[in-house]
């Protein structure tokens, strides 16, 4: 009964969807209101009702409702709790689900907070945002229903992929899906400016606080997956250029790029056509992202659903909202008129440096991603574009941008004085030098990595003297300092906080790299291994079954000089449900280094025929086991650098000017567009 | 002039959607098998206890066109594909052997005996060992070989109806001629 509600609810909201991609829309060309406000009821009605079916199907979840066939196939009645509630949105369909259920919560948002917005905007962004519902809705309702029910049902299900089952993993997709269709709200803002052909200082200002929401979300869902490729794939890696891990990169590229468009569009009235088109290619991408995944067009570990089917559907939704709005913008942005004039050397100019890079980036990720497909539709052979490509084109792009932000921070609008930028970085080139310096003399080369940790330091140190010259630190009296500070907008701290996170990334991302420390080797009861200054001592291994599966469990001692650091456990786990072993690495973290050990195989499997299943072995005394350990310096600043990165980018959302509520500024202080082309 | 420009995402959005399109009639489980057209491994491996059939090696299969299967008593979809392996069977259209990997062999047992045997020998590959001889990367999979023992086709996933009978069956009745 209660899937049966859930499958109804779903059905309303495909309904009210349908309705308010079209009124709204009719509304807001005769200038009717009351169509117009039609869409602020609708989107909460839509959202409602999404809300309930979401509901519907956690609740099958949570009771193991086993006549749902989703349930079915991916729950257990031996699952943790937060593993069955998380198992929602752990397979195809409930992800779409999910996906709807965010996208109707913004429109929802839009409609509730969005009182300061003109009322046809607000109509036709609503109405946008109501036509992907509609697409994704009957999606759902027609290739992908969540409630299909089984008959017989069976006794027990078959489980949750047990490499899912983790708690990374499991908010991995939601924080995805948030960045993702956050941007859905950018794109309708832009497709909705399209339509009224008009974007002015404030469209810029609406548009922003929706791309840092979106662009925090997907960062921090980027990094959680990241981070979670590292711990549980076993490989000592954090990122692999896997196609569906440059599907969400992709987006926050382009993303990354509009979030410092969209300042020049709002304070210097620049740049309008390409940041709608920016805000276009974002959401595009996202939706391009989902093709991948859904349609099994690329083959990789993270696609789940390989229907045909599923993809010429997503497909049809693609070439609708793409090509659509593309036209769209073809139509009507040549009519955009553009405004403020700049100089090649100022602000806004550093700013479209910035754009060109990351969408060049973006382009070089999207061609290795889909180069494998398009080398075989002109009949070549089946290959695959490795690491080895993203690091010669995306880092080279990188390296100029990265270098360019503390510089370009510092110049003003219109007209910068370079020197005068130059010369206030100083401390900022001391701050690098010492850096390159210090890691000479502990580490030597290569040449690539001092490089890389002097940016690190230009990027950390660029921000912060950016940050002492707005509150004219030591060069005003301390008082003054510290009043300038309080009185700094959001945003500007934001952008402090920000950059700096890019500089500890950039550290991580270097040491890592080139100083990973690998050790490979059979070990035996009583075996020691020295890396990095640690004696890691492989002390025998024990049983450490968890509720829904079978573990043997390494012990190892590390000690330091004679003095004991710590013991670590790496697990082999075995899921019998799902027949599936995974590896469980254990994890020892400094901060500035972490030490790193995987159990691998015994060496000498059990032979075929005999008694227990070999995913366990049982070990005799004399087993001796492979044993991987890695010594990675400054890996855990990867996620760190992107935590401050999204905590600037909440406090930039908390500016005054992005608050709900924010008193309206006057339309005189809009800059008047100027006469130009 | 200008206006062209503003014309070129939509132009290059097309070229990539028809590159999709491309992409979705490629069927993703056809895997190219790197023993295709090339001769079986040589395995020999023990038979399931409990279950009347003999083991498997690689001398049983040769000689004849034949189908070997890959299944385990955990893996969901062969329970999928099991129906219609019975109904071959039942047509005595063609030998089929089992490959039973990474299973136990009391479980495999079990679900033969409650599903029904559609093979005339299983060998009991435990360890997975003889399945990367194979090729094998997850359960199912279906090969056909023919007389000479050369493997002629492979496919991933469990068969479907129309699998059977617009790709196996044709191409079991062309290896017989």
């Amino acid at each position: 009964m209660i899937a049966e509600a859930g499958h109804f609810a779903l059905l309303l909201a495909l309904a009210i969807a349908l309705i308010q991609a079209i009124v709204p829309l009719i509304g807001a060309a005769r200038g009717d209101a009351a169509l117009m406000d039609f869409a602020r009821a609708a989107a909460q009605a839509q959202f409602a009702f999404i809300a309930v079916a979401f509901g519907c199907l956690t609740w099958a979840f949570v009771v193991s409702d086993f006549t749902v066939s989703l349930v079915v196939q991916s729950s257990h009645s031996a699952k943790p709790l937060l593993y069955k509630v998380t198992g929602v949105w752990g397979n195809h369909e409930g992800s779409m689900v999910l996906w709807v259920l965010i996208l109707a919560l913004f429109g929802a948002a839009i409609a509730v907070f969005g009182d300061n917005l003109p009322p046809a905007l607000r109509a036709r962004v609503l109405s946008v945002q109501a036509m992907i519902g509609v697409a994704f809705l009957a999606f759902i309702v027609l290739t992908s229903n969540p409630f299909r029910r089984v008959f017989p049902p069976p006794a027990d299900g078959n489980g949750l992929n047990p490499i899912l089952q983790d708690p990374g993993l499991a908010f991995h997709p939601p924080l995805l899906y948030l960045g993702y269709v956050g941007f859905s709200t950018v794109f309708s803002f832009a497709v909705a400016a399209l339509i009224e052909g008009r974007v002015d200082a404030a469209w810029g200002r609406w548009v922003r606080p929706w791309t840092l929401a979106a662009w925090a979300s997907l960062t921090l869902g980027i990094a959680l997956g990241s981070w979670w490729a590292y711990y549980e794939l076993g490989w000592g890696g954090w990122w692999f250029w896997d196609p569906v891990e440059n599907a969400s990169f992709m987006p926050w590229l382009v993303g990354a790029a509009l979030l410092h468009s969209a300042i020049v569009v709002e304070k210097r009235d620049a740049l309008k056509s390409w940041t709608i088109l920016l805000a276009i290619l974002a959401f595009s991408l996202s939706l391009i992202g989902t093709f991948l995944v859904r349609s099994g067009v690329l083959s990789s570990v993270h696609a789940f659903a390989v229907d045909p089917a599923r993809g010429v559907f997503i497909l049809v939704i693609l070439i609708v909202a793409i090509g659509g709005s593309l036209t769209l913008y073809a139509i009507r942005a040549p009519s955009l008129k553009s405004g403020g004039l700049f100089a090649p050397i100022s602000r806004e100019a550093g700013l479209v440096v910035n754009n060109l890079l990351l969408a060049t980036a973006t382009l070089t990720v999207f061609l290795g991603t889909l180069y494998p497909l398009f080398l075989e539709a002109m009949g070549g052979a089946k290959v695959s574009v490795g690491p080895p490509f993203f690091n010669a084109t995306f880092v080279p792009l990188m390296v100029p941008l990265l270098f360019l932000v503390p510089i370009g921070s510092l110049l003003a609008w219109k007209r910068g004085d370079l020197a005068g930028a130059l010369t206030r970085l100083w401390a900022a080139a001391c701050a690098v030098l010492v850096i390159v310096l210090a890691a000479l003399w502990l580490q030597g080369g290569p040449v690539g990595a001092l490089l890389g940790l002097g940016l690190a330091a230009w990027l950390m140190a660029g921000a912060l003297v950016e940050w002492a010259e707005r509150i004219r630190l030591f060069r005003a009296p301390f008082a003054e300092s510290v009043n300038r500070a309080v009185n700094l907008p959001r945003s500007a701290w934001g952008m402090t906080i920000a950059h700096f996170g890019v500089g500890v990334i950039v550290a991580g991302i270097t040491a890592t790299s080139a100083w990973q420390i690998e050790r490979v080797q059979l070990m035996r009861v009583g075996d020691a291994i020295e890396i990095a200054g640690y004696t890691v001592r492989f002390a025998g291994t024990d049983r450490a079954d968890g509720s829904n599966y079978l573990s043997r469990r390494g012990i190892f001692e590390v000690t330091r000089d004679g003095r004991a650091v710590a013991t670590m456990y790496p697990e082999k786990r075995f899921f019998p449900v799902q027949g599936m072993p995974t590896t469980e690495a254990a994890i020892r973290t400094t901060i500035l280094a972490d030490l790193y050990i995987v159990l691998g195989d015994i060496e000498a499997p059990n032979a075929p025929g005999g008694g227990a299943p070999n995913f366990l072995p049982e070990p005799r005394p004399d087993t001796a086991w492979t044993v991987r350990i890695y010594y990675n310096p400054l890996v855990p600043w990867i996620w760190i650098g992107a935590v401050i990165a999204v905590l600037g980018g909440v406090v930039s959302l908390t500016d005054r000017r992005h608050r709900v509520g924010a008193p309206r500024r006057s339309r005189a202080l809009v800059p008047e567009p100027a006469q130009g082309d | 002039m200008r206006r062209l420009l503003y014309l070129v995402p939509l132009a290059a959005f097309i070229a990539v959607a028809i590159w999709f399109a491309f992409g979705l009639t490629r069927d993703p489980s056809k895997v190219p098998s790197a023993l295709l057209d090339r001769p079986i491994p040589e395995f020999t491996l023990p038979a399931l206890a409990g279950v009347n059939v003999p083991g498997l090696g690689a001398e049983t299969i040769r000689g004849k066109v034949a189908m070997v299967n890959v299944f385990a008593s955990w893996c969901v979809p062969c329970k999928v594909e099991h129906p219609i392996l019975m109904r071959l069977a039942a047509e005595k259209r063609v030998p089929i052997y089992g490959i039973n990997w990474k299973d136990k062999g009391a479980d495999a047992a079990r679900w033969l005996a409650e599903l029904g045997n559609p093979y005339a020998a299983i060998g009991h590959d435990e360890s997975g060992r003889v399945g990367i001889e194979w090729g094998v990367y997850g359960a199912p999979e279906t090969f056909i070989i023919d007389r000479e023992g050369r493997v002629r086709y492979k496919y991933v996933g469990p068969i479907t109806p129309a699998v059977l009978q617009e790709t196996i069956l044709p191409l079991i009745a062309q290896l017989e001629k």
